[in-house]
This record gives structure tokens, C-alpha cells and sequence, in this order.
């Protein structure tokens, strides 16, 4: 019985591409299957040429290079499929990692923190105790924060993340994260500088996104402005939206990554080599958020010399 | 006394294994980055680097390749403490000229107090 019910799931070619998350024409089984009945089509559709144009010789040359080309062409989209999922899987190996490595830094700080507190060494100063259960606190909230990020992408994706859109005040947005920036930024060497116009109006976004989408953006300029930089955030009225602009002087994005890098999961190959921090999931979530706020995202990058990423907001 | 240079960007964790270092007799100097880890062992001479991979400013393999390049800090040995174990950076480790390399989550503080010891010849 089982091995029926497992030959009846491999026949199952809707629920397998199903499984992989890809339409039926970008899934390798079901292509397959076209690729078959293609096949058996054009051998008929050959045998009937052979048969009634036997004696005309260029024509059946000609049939059998059209059926090649389809049969190429097809094999073609089977191999660029197959490549995709290869990538979908090797991003999720990627992914996975990232994440490991992020929990393992708290985890680290729990395990060490707690042996400290229950050892021989410990002084029993309670000054000292309460700093200690400080970084235990600390280090839980960064778990719950990380994990938090990995809920909020699911929840994104299956659009169950409410948006309580409002007027906002972007220049206070932004002044209250460069705020909390600040000993950051301080550590790394950078400077922040913010332009905005004066009487700049009200965005309408939900002011919880917003926060994730900016906080993302000052993070990574600071991050990949190494060895020291500025960084300029601009904020200003265009037309009917509000403008945001934030430039580093930082390591900038390799062109060949340039394509890739809102996408899920994705870090630019220079920021894996300088081993900066990040779960890859920072941008793809900064332009869901946006776009989902009906505005646009972008970015301008020159490697070595700085990044610019911008987006548009509408004003009510 | 002897002097361990700890460059690590988790001030937690510095200050936890710092606490156990100091209370066991060792002078600790701290380095929040790997371009100040550099400056700091160049101009203080410690007997010892306990050196993180992922850092700002200048990454771990870098400040052990610079380390080992200097005729100052080429002979002080490093313990690369760090959450990498990929095989190809842990053969990187080496190559560069790391002493021995102790996966954070896997050691306890005691464990990596013996093996300072030992890499001192305690």
C-alpha cells in the first residue's frame, strides 16, 4: 500500500511543482511531461512526413530541424528551471547558516554569562550580579528580535502583516533613529548628516514599517561604510510624494550582484568576504514595505566609492 | 603579569571572559575592532591575541595576516575564538598562522582559561 500511495505521489506532477513553490510552467516534472508528449507529437508528426513526402528529401530535413529546435528550446527552460531551483535551495543552505551564525553570538553570551554567574569565580559583588543578568537580558531580546524578523517575512508573504496607515512625520522618523544610531555610527567612525526641507508634508504610511524600512537603511550605510565615511540622508518634496535619500561613501555593491539585491536571502558577495553582519533579509523587506505603501524603491552604486538608496513615499 | 589583547565586537562576551581573565591573574586590553586590535598589539606587546573573525573595520583573517606580516607581533600567538567552523576558513586560520582556534558556543569559559594557560606554557 505505501509503496502505491508513493508511486501514486511521484505521478502527482501538480502537487509536486506545487511543493517546490513554482508555476506549472516553471516546474522541471511538468515541463518534463510536455517535453514527452512533444516528443511522441513530432515522431507521429516525422512518420507522416516520411510517409507522404518520402521522395521529397529537403522537406523532411527541414521537418526534422524544426522538431530539433523545439525539442532544444524546450530542453532549454527544463535546464533554466532546474537552475532555479538549484538557486532557491542553495540561498535557503545560505539562509540557514546566516541564521545560525546570528543566534549563536546570544547564545554564546547566555551559556558564558550563566556559567559566570553560577561559578566560583563570581564575586557575588551585587553591582556586578545585576550587570550580568543586564547582558542575559540583552541577549534574549536580540533571539526575539532575530526570530521576530524570520515571523515578519512569513507573515509578510502570506500578507497577514496589518497596515495601519497614518500621517507621519518622516523628519522625526528619521531623527529619532540617527538618534539611536548614534553610538553605533560613533564606534564605526561615521558621520550622519541630515538635509530636509523645511515644512516638508506628512507621508501616509503605517509608522511602524517605515521604522523597519529607514532603521534597515541607516544600518547598512553605516555597516558597509568601513574604515570611517559620512553618510547623507536627504529628505525632501517631489511632485505628490516625498522623496528619501540616504548615501554612503562606503564599500558600494559589486554590478554583477546589483540585480539580486532586494532579493530574499541575498548578500552581495563583498559584504560575505568583509564578513559583515546580516541575514540577508533587511532589503526584501524595506521593499515589500514600500511598495506595499504604494511607493518605490532604488538604488545607485559604484564599488569602492558609495551606495545611494532612495524611495518615494505618496503624501496623502 | 601577563597581557591578553581580546579583539572581539561583542562587548558582552569581552566583558564576561575579560572578568574570569582578570580574576585569574591576567592584565586584559580590549579591542572593540580590527583596526584598533592591530594598533593595540603593535604598541602594547601582549603575550597573547584572542582574535573574533567577523569584526568591523578590518576583518580577523585580515589582523592575523597583518600580526603575523609584523616583525613586532609575528612571534605573539593568536587563538582565533570565534562561531565559524567552515572548513575552508578553519584551514585559512592556519594558514595564516593561528595558534588553535576554540568555537565559541562549544567551550566553556573554563575550557578556554586552560587552553590560554596552555598556549602560554602555564
Amino acid at each position: 500500500m505505501v509503496s502505491q500511495k508513493n508511486i501514486r505521489d511521484e505521478l502527482n506532477i501538480k502537487r509536486q511543482c506545487r511543493s517546490y513553490g513554482l508555476s506549472m510552467w516553471q516546474c522541471p516534472q511538468f515541463l518534463f511531461l510536455v517535453m514527452g508528449i512533444v516528443i511522441i507529437a513530432t515522431s507521429a508528426l516525422y512518420y507522416f512526413i516520411g510517409s507522404y513526402f518520402g521522395n521529397n528529401m529537403v522537406l523532411v530535413a527541414l521537418g526534422d530541424l524544426l522538431i530539433t529546435c523545439v525539442l532544444l528550446i524546450i530542453s532549454f527552460v527544463v535546464t533554466k528551471n532546474f537552475e532555479k531551483l538549484a538557486e532557491i535551495s542553495r540561498m535557503k543552505s545560505e539562509f540557514v547558516g546566516v541564521v545560525t551564525h546570528q543566534l549563536r553570538s546570544p547564545l554564546t553570551n547566555l551559556k558564558w554569562t550563566i556559567e559566570f554567574l553560577t561559578s566560583k569565580e563570581f564575586s557575588g559583588d551585587a553591582t556586578r550580579q545585576e550587570e550580568y543578568y543586564s547582558n542575559l537580558r540583552e541577549n534574549v531580546r536580540r533571539m526575539v528580535e532575530l526570530t521576530d524578523t524570520l515571523l515578519f517575512v512569513s507573515k509578510m508573504e502570506q500578507g497577514l502583516v496589518p497596515f495601519n496607515k497614518k500621517e507621519v512625520s518622516l523628519v522625526e522618523v528619521v531623527n529619532s533613529l540617527i538618534s539611536e544610531f548614534k553610538s553605533f555610527a560613533l564606534a564605526s567612525n561615521v558621520v550622519i548628516d541630515f538635509i530636509y526641507q523645511k515644512n516638508i508634508p506628512l507621508a501616509y504610511i503605517d509608522p511602524s514599517q517605515i521604522k523597519i524600512v529607514i532603521e534597515c537603511l541607516i544600518d547598512n550605510a553605516i555597516k558597509y561604510t568601513k574604515n570611517g565615511g559620512r553618510i547623507k540622508i536627504v529628505l525632501e518634496k517631489r511632485d505628490k510624494d516625498i522623496y528619501f535619500e540616504i548615501k554612503d561613501s562606503g564599500v558600494g555593491i559589486p554590478e554583477k550582484d546589483q540585480n539580486f539585491i532586494f532579493q530574499k536571502f541575498f548578500r552581495a558577495e563583498n559584504s560575505k568576504k568583509d564578513q559583515v553582519r546580516g541575514s540577508g533579509l533587511g532589503l526584501y523587506i524595506a521593499k515589500s514595505i514600500i511598495e506595499q505603501s504604494k511607493g518605490k524603491i532604488g538604488f545607485t552604486s559604484e564599488i569602492n566609492k558609495g551606495t545611494s538608496f532612495h524611495f518615494n513615499l505618496p503624501i496623502k | 603579569m601577563k597581557t591578553i589583547l581580546f579583539i572581539e565586537d561583542e562587548q558582552t562576551l569581552q566583558k564576561t571572559l575579560g572578568d574570569v581573565l582578570t580574576d585569574n591573574g591576567y592584565k586584559v586590553i580590549n579591542a572593540l575592532d580590527g583596526e584598533t586590535g592591530i594598533e593595540l598589539a603593535k604598541t602594547k606587546n601582549p603575550d597573547l591575541v584572542l582574535l573574533d573573525i567577523i569584526l568591523p573595520r578590518k576583518s580577523g583573517f585580515d589582523v592575523l595576516r597583518e600580526l603575523k606580516e609584523n616583525k613586532k607581533t609575528k612571534n605573539i600567538p593568536v587563538i582565533i575564538l570565534t562561531n565559524m567552523e567552515e572548513a575552508e576558513n578553519v584551514e585559512k586560520m592556519f594558514s595564516l598562522g593561528a595558534t588553535t582556534y576554540l568555537v565559541k558556543t562549544y567551550y566553556s569559559l573554563k575550557n578556554i582559561l586552560e587552553r590560554i594557560k596552555k598556549t602560554l606554557g602555564e
